[in-house]
Formats: C-alpha cells, structure tokens, sequence
C-alpha cells in the first residue's frame, strides 16, 4: 500500500476518533446536566472498529467488517440502581434519544425496586487518557500479507484489527478514555494427519519480519509432529507445560478462585489456601501488572488498580480481587478490581529452569504446548480436568520421541502449583488474549513454562 | 423497518451478483437476586445491520450499528470490497443456491407479554425464591434470577427475500450453596441456566415451582453429608436436564460440516466423525434417535427460516444408531456435498452466519422412569450438569454433575455427592441400553453455546428422557 494511502487511513481513523470521543463527552455533559439532586450515574463506552478474516486451508472462508458501539448507563437514586445498555453510533441525534429514552425508562424503574444496601455511588476523582496508535494493515492487504507465506500449508486461524475503545464517565466527573488500534492473528498450521501447532502473533504493528520468523518457527515444530503419534496410557508423568498451557491454568483462576466475593460465598477454588489449611509452592508468585498498559487500569466505578498487586507470593494467597461492592458487603478494602473480580493483566513470575535445560529436566515425560476446554472436575479441591491439544510431544532422556494422542487430565492446582511444582523458567512469554465475544478482548497474560512432577492424565 | 431496508437495497451502486441485508432488534432483561438482596437489574438494547455482498463467488459482509440509509450504503460498500480483496483467495465458490430467495415469517407462541409484570413485581418473586431456598443455616448463599428477550429480524435480499422473525423467550435461574466446615456444595433447578424456553411471562408462574424452590435447598443440605459418588464401572442413569449438556457436546458439535470442513479448527475444533460417515456410521446403539427440530413449539432454539433464509424443517440426524446427515448450511453441504438441515444462526447482526445447533432432541422410546430405576441391579443415577469438558475432537468427555443417587436391587439407595464421569463418544453412545417414555422426556436450553471466529454465543434447546449407558466409569471428588 502506498505512503499516502496509509496516511489517508490514519486520518480518517483519527477523524472518527476524535468524533467518537466529542460525542461521548457531550453525552456526560448533557447527562450532568439533566440529572436530578438525588441521582447519580456511571457511563461506560465499549466500541470498536473491526476487521475479522477467517481461513481455513490457507484460504479465506469468512471476511468482513464490524462497526460496533455500545453505552451502559447506570442511574442510582435513593440506594437503587439499574442498567440500560444502547448503541452508541456516534451521531449525536441518535445516540442522545436512545440515552434520553433509557433515562426516563430507569427512572420509572428505580422507585418500584428494593433497596440495595451495598450499593456504591461513584466517589472517587480520577481521569486518565490513553492513546495508543496502530500501523495496521489495510482492509485489502490483510489477506494477501497473511496467505502468501503459508499457501503451502494448511493454515488456518483468523486474523483480528482494528479500533478499539473502552471509556467511562460519571456524576463525580470522573472520566476515563482508552483507545488502541490493534491486531491479532491467532492461527494453527495442521499436518495431514491432524497434529497441529499453534501461534498468536499480535500487536500494534504488523512486522513482516516477525511474521516470517513466527512461520518458519511453526514449520520446525510442523517436522516433528509428522512423525507417528503414540498413545499413551493414562497415568501419571512428568510434564513440562509451555506458557501457553499455564496461561490456559491461569485463566481458570478467574473463574471462582481469586475474586474475593467468591472466597465469601463459598465458591471459590482457593478456599483452602485462603485459610491457610494448604500452600502452594514457594515457587509460585502472582500479581496483576499493568505496566504493560495493554488493557483499561479504570474499572466500572471509575476506580483505577494499582500498577502492580501481588496475589500469590511465595505460594501464599496475600491478596484477593475485591471491588467496592465486595469491600462494601463484607468490610474489605477495595484494591480496584473490576466487576466481577477477574484478572486483567496477571503475571505469574519466572523461576530458575533456563530454555537449554527443559528437555533435559524433563527427562521422560510429556511436553504440553497447549491445554484445551478447561474446567473445575471439584473446585472445592482445586481439581481441574481439561485435555493437551496441538503439539503436544513424549520426550524420553531429553529428547523429544513422538508427537502423542491427546490426554484428558484431571489434577489439583494445589498438587501441580503446590508439591509437585519442579520450576518454572528464567523467561516468560506474553499470551494475548484473543477472545471476540461480544467485542474484540484486550491484553493478555504474561507467564513462564513450568515442569511438574506427576501430573495425572485420565483418558 | 421493511421500507427502509427495501430502500437501502435499491439505493446500493454496486456490481454485486447478490446483496443481502439481515437487520436485528432485540430488547434482553436481567434481574438477579441473592440472598433476598438485588444484584442486578437493567434491559439492554442492541440493534444493527449485517449486510452480505456476493461478488464473483465470494462473500464479503459488513456489520453496522447503525440503520441510516448512508451507513447501510457504506457498509455495501466495505462488504463489496472485502469480497473482492479475497476473491482470489476464496475457499469455495457460491452462488444464490447458497442465499434463495424465500419469503415468510415466524413468531414465538406465548399467553402473557414479556412485560406482564412490572420490574418491582418479578423482584419480589425472585426475593421470595431466595427467601423459600433457605431451608437451613447450612444454606450460605441463595441466587435467583430471570431474564427475558424480544429478539426481531428482518431478511431481504437482492433476489427478493423477505422473512420477518420474532422471538420471545425466558430464562430463569436459581440455586443455593450449602457450607459445612470445609464441605461445600451447590444445587440449582437443573443446572446453571438449563430452564431457558420461548414463549411469554407465564413461564415464570410454574405451577410446582414453590415445591421445587424448597427441594433444592434440601438437596444442597443432603449433599453436605452424603457419600462421594464411588469410583467404579456401572450402569449410569442420566436425567433429561444432564441428557441436554451430553447431546449438545458429544452428538451435536461434532456433527457440525464446518468442524468436518476444518473451519473451526484453530478454536472450537474439528471432529471425529468425516465426510463419509453420513449415511453408515453407526453413532450408537439401535435405541439413539436424534432429530434436529426447529419446529417444537416452546422450545428454545426454534424458528421458521435460518439466517441465510433456508426454511427450517425436522430432520433425523441420527436413525436407530445410524449417522443420517449433518448440522451444515446451505454453504456446508454445497462444500462438503453431505445433507444438512436450516441451520446457518448468527448471534446478533454484528457476526456473520455459521453453522449451528439449534434445537436437537433425543427421541421418546417406550421405557418408564419406574421401570428404568427398577430393573437396574447396581447404577448411579446422575442430574443437572456442573462440570464439562470435551476435546476438541468431541472425542473424549468428562462431565460431572449436581446430584446423584446410587441404585441398587432397583431402587434409591444413597445420596451421592460430587458425581462425575468419563468415556469417549463413540463407546458411551454404544451402550445406550434403555430410553425412556414421552412422560420422562423435559426439555431445556442455554444461551451460552460458544464458537466461531469471530466468537459467538448462541442459544439451543434440547429435550431428551430418562437414559441408561450400560458400564460407565463414574467417580467421585476429592484430591
């Protein structure tokens, strides 16, 4: 694509920008203005600009454009509240009648609702304002520069870029406006045979050259799953995982483990640790970190995390996620965690395993580059059952043997980050997170390999 | 909505063979209560146009939130070009047989309109749950939640289509956990969000629904002291409300063309089954019988056309264990050149189509539940999913569940606790040994039936009866 046209692109992305934020702000303003004395309110902004291409055999099967926008607005008054989510076009004659609409709605709504006692008002005074510009490439290039290095294998995988924007305003006058242009290219490259490997490469800028270098590092591992799979019989073996595949574990963490509303409740996978009945390796440390800036620090309340919090140190829980609402309900302090208190920027910290010796420490056992379809077997106990999937290896005496038949597994966090835990390695990998529902997800985790004795495969 | 949609196709300058535009409107609540407190409440709103462009084989499509005439003309315009950025890259070609026309309309039956009560009267009922669920101090959390969806759609097309659908539909939700020292356990109304069906506001007034409000929170306290399921080879016992979770993974997605074609390969996954197994594999034992039914009134996932306009009819996927035809498209079958069903769904109007369950059910056969219980010497009894997991292969499973009993000499015996099983598809649909009658078969439905790139959730129903699957390794929890 030609230097003008590029610089046509940008102008135009940065026109809509600008125009997307006038008219978000003139939202806030007006909604300031119309607001009575006894009400306050949040606004969030999610919108984006998206193109998805899908393949399949190193062909196009799907491609198009998404051109999405949506505000919830949330009015609280006399200790109630209640949600309207509506489109968000960016012309204002629109958008104002849709919020106007969705104002009366919620004030006719509050009065008939019961009281909600934990209930939290917007207090704080924070703003922020993050641009992060993109060197994406052209609808009508993406194809091509994805194809023609991989027409000879069977590439498949989608291609996902664009605008993204995440911004917040309240009755405090908080405001919050975060925008990045972005992509992602999550794909698998598959032998006749069916054994695959899979890459992510993302970013803000296409490099070429760090595309060819993925590819061509894909094709080496493509020469060894060539060779005949072995099936292995269930049991227990020592296990190196990649970081893609403790990023896949890590992730089951926010689901009914780290949120403090879940420790409360009952439902939460790190109960045990909480109490201090269990420990987990001194080895294992884990922490939000946001200094990467990939994703929103502000939260639905206009809240802004810390830059860093440690959650597992040295195997102990020292902190939970807890919200304002969670702080409110069960007399915490709220370190800013989002609604429903996941993780958005975890990072789980390096151990002492250096590249050159994973084979060797592994010995004999399985190297898992990725996990697949996750979940609690008995959250109680922490156990987890998922299954291996793409290249996924036996290694026998620091070599790797063969590529293997998937394996269901089924074990405990607290076995396989707790006694069982070998290392993890000098070097960590950042994982995006390519997740398109509803919208295009933002950030990632940032996670080393680790090798595990004894980890129990099922099926 | 029909006129400016009409206009906008009339208006569009482009040399395209075909341009299809499929508007969305639709208007969800939620309400959410726990422990007799409001969590939530709120309606959100969306509407958009997804508009599809054929161009030399190749579709190209562009998604818009908004329905002025000038961003319609803009959208054709991005969809045309990117049809023509990937023509010559393009993975199958097609043509209108893909997108014929097709004119019709289909309605969700219901007695009650969704906004039959006011947002303060359904808070009340769902205070009045949690309230009911509380049948002990064990009971350390109570949920209860209900949502309702208007979803309308409009289809019209370059060649003359026009399908007008209008979808009411209800989902509710509750359950309690019980906590005794360290054991914890859960119990909902058959599984997190298993009770979603079409229809109006008089879902919400079931007539045993007090008697069942007080039985979950028994059976949460039962669970606190009841043995842990044994971990040994039996016959399993399947309730309608886990039969749902076991068609879904292991009969529906692997039937789906566009995992056989490869397309959800680097996400959901692909299958076991292949392009010649339609027509001679045998799927299970003489007793499966699985139909893909869009037509069963009430059910979740049902409607007249799908989102490329194919009309919606009853199909046997599976016949007395035998593999018939597949969940494929229009585009699916012409290019796997299997048969398929109406089956191309979108989730909203910002995701193109792709291939889909929508309701799939397992036939009636002739067996009471009275009967099954009582003719099995040693089995476990299984209800309401917690926990799934497949392999992307849709080969090797393991689910677990709520709730269990175990048999023995043809009766209850024990309560279980934190019931689990695994087996691969081909072998646990094989021991499929008895199915039961029309006065056990229940239906159910989720929302959350994800896949795609870009991703999407969409809903599905699934009705099944009481079934049996000789010699199944089942297990308990615990490290």
């Amino acid at each position: 694509m030609s230097k003008f046209l590029v610089e046509e692109l940008e102008k135009v992305q940065i026109q809509e920008l600008s125009a997307l934020e006038i008219s978000f702000n003139r939202l806030i303003e007006t909604l300031l203005i119309k607001k009575a004395e006894n009400e306050q309110f949040t606004v969030r902004l999610s919108s984006e600009r998206s193109q998805f291409t899908r393949f399949n055999h190193a062909k196009v099967r799907q491609t198009g454009c998404v051109a999405d926008g949506w505000i919830e607005l949330i009015l609280m008054a006399d200790q109630r509240s209640s949600i309207r989510q509506f489109p968000f076009t960016g012309n204002w004659e629109i958008d104002w009648q849709l919020a106007y609409t969705a104002l009366q709605e919620l004030r006719e709504e509050l009065i008939v609702l019961p009281i909600d006692p934990y209930l939290v008002l917007p207090s704080g005074n924070n703003t922020s304002r993050e641009l992060h510009s993109g060197n994406l490439l052209a609808a009508e290039a993406v194809v091509p520069n994805v194809l023609e290095l991989v027409t000879e294998l069977d590439f498949t995988g989608i291609y996902a870029g664009g605008l993204i924007i995440k911004a917040y305003g309240d009755s405090n006058g908080q405001k919050h406006w975060f925008a990045t242009n972005s992509f992602t290219l999550d794909y698998s490259l598959f032998t006749t045979d069916g054994q695959a490997v899979k890459g992510t490469f993302a970013g803000s800028d296409w490099a070429k050259s760090a595309y060819i270098a993925k590819i061509s590092e894909a094709k080496k591992q493509l020469e060894l799953l060539s060779r005949p799979a072995k099936e292995l019989p269930r049991g227990q073996y020592k296990t190196y995982f990649a970081p893609a595949a403790v990023a896949d574990l890590l992730m089951m963490l926010s689901w009914g483990s780290v949120s403090e509303a879940d420790i409360q409740q009952g439902n939460s996978s790190l109960a045990a640790l909480w109490r201090q009945e269990k420990q987990l390796s001194t080895a294992f440390n884990l922490k939000e970190n946001f200094q990467r800036g990939l994703v929103p620090r502000f939260n639905e309340l206009g809240e802004i995390a810390a830059l860093e919090l440690p959650i597992i140190e040295k195997g102990d829980l020292v902190n939970t996620l807890v919200n304002s609402r969670t702080a409110k309900e069960y007399e915490k302090i709220s370190n800013g965690a989002n609604g429903s208190e996941t993780l958005r920027a975890p990072e789980i910290s390096t151990g002492k395993l250096v590249f050159e010796q994973i084979l060797p420490s592994l010995d004999t056992g399985l190297y898992v580059s990725n996990l697949h379809y996750l979940n609690w077997s008995d959250r109680q106990t922490g156990r987890i059952t998922g299954m291996t999937r793409y290249a996924c290896f036996w290694v026998e005496k620091g070599e790797i043997i063969a590529p293997i038949e998937n394996l269901r597994f089924d074990e405990s966090l607290y076995r396989f980050w707790g006694e069982n835990l070998v290392d993890l390695t000098t070097f960590q990998e950042f994982i995006p997170e390519v997740g398109t529902y509803e919208s295009r997800q933002l950030g990632g985790s940032l996670v080393p390999g680790m090798l595990v004795e004894d980890f129990t495969y099922t099926l | 909505m029909w006129s400016e949609l009409k206009k906008a196709i009339a208006s569009f300058d482009i040399p395209a063979d075909w341009i299809g535009i499929r508007a969305v409107k639709e208007t969800s609540t939620t309400r959410l209560v726990r422990d007799a407190l409001p969590q939530l409440n709120g309606k959100s709103f969306t509407v958009g146009a997804m508009l599809e462009v054929l161009v030399n084989g190749c579709l190209g499509y562009a998604a818009t939130n908004s329905l002025e005439l000038s961003s319609l003309q803009a959208a054709a315009q991005t969809a045309y070009k990117q049809a023509l950025a990937a023509s010559e890259w393009w993975i199958h070609p097609f043509g209108e047989s893909e997108r014929p026309k097709v004119v019709g309309e289909y309605k969700s039956p219901f007695l009650e309109p969704l906004d039959a009560l006011s947002p303060g009267e359904i808070n009340d009922l769902l205070v009045r749950i949690c309230q009911t669920l509380k049948v002990d101090d064990k009971i350390v959390q109570t949920i209860a939640s209900a949502s309702t969806t208007e979803r309308e759609s409009w289809f019209v097309s370059s060649n003359g289509s026009e399908v007008y659908q209008k979808i009411l539909s209800i989902g509710t939700n509750y359950g309690v956990t019980a906590q005794d020292g360290v054991i914890v356990q859960q119990r909902s109304n058959n599984g997190s969000q298993a009770n979603c069906y079409q229809g109006g506001l008089e879902l919400l007034k079931q007539e045993d629904l007090w008697h069942r409000v007080r039985q979950i929170g028994e059976q949460a306290i039962e669970l606190l002291t009841a043995e842990e399921c044994p971990t040994t080879r039996t016959n399993l016992v399947l309730a309608p409300d886990q039969m749902m979770l076991q068609i879904h993974e292991s009969v529906g997605h692997p039937l789906e063309i566009d995992r056989i074609l490869g397309d959800e390969r680097n996400y959901a996954g692909g299958s076991f089954v292949n392009k010649s197994d339609f027509g001679n594999l045998v799927y299970g034992s003489p007793l499966m019988n699985i139909t893909f039914d869009p037509t069963v009134p009430g059910e979740y996932a049902s409607y007249g056309f799908d989102d490329t306009g194919a009309v919606a009819t009853r199909e046997y996927l599976v016949k007395e264990g035998v593999l018939q035809r597949g969940l494929g498209s229009l585009e699916s079958q012409a290019r796997a050149g299997v048969p398929g069903v109406a089956c191309a769904r979108a989730s909203s109007w910002n995701r193109p189509a792709i291939d889909r369950m929508a309701n799939l059910n397992l036939e009636p056969l002739n067996a009471s539940f009275e009967d099954i219980i009582g003719g099995i010497e040693h089995g476990v009894y299984m209800e309401s999913n917690r926990s799934w997991s497949i392999d992307d292969r849709r080969y090797k499973f393991q689910f677990g569940c709520e709730y269990a009993k175990l048999i023995e000499n043809g009766k209850f015996t024990k309560t279980l606790r934190n019931p689990n099983y695994r087996a691969t598809t081909p072998e646990f649909w094989h021991s499929l040994t008895q199915v039961g009658n029309v006065d056990n078969w229940q239906m159910y439905g989720t929302p959350y039936c994800g896949k795609g790139e870009p991703n999407q959730a969409i809903w599905v129903g699934h009705g099944s009866p009481v079934c049996v699957f000789a010699n199944v390794e089942v297990f308990g929890g615990g490290t």
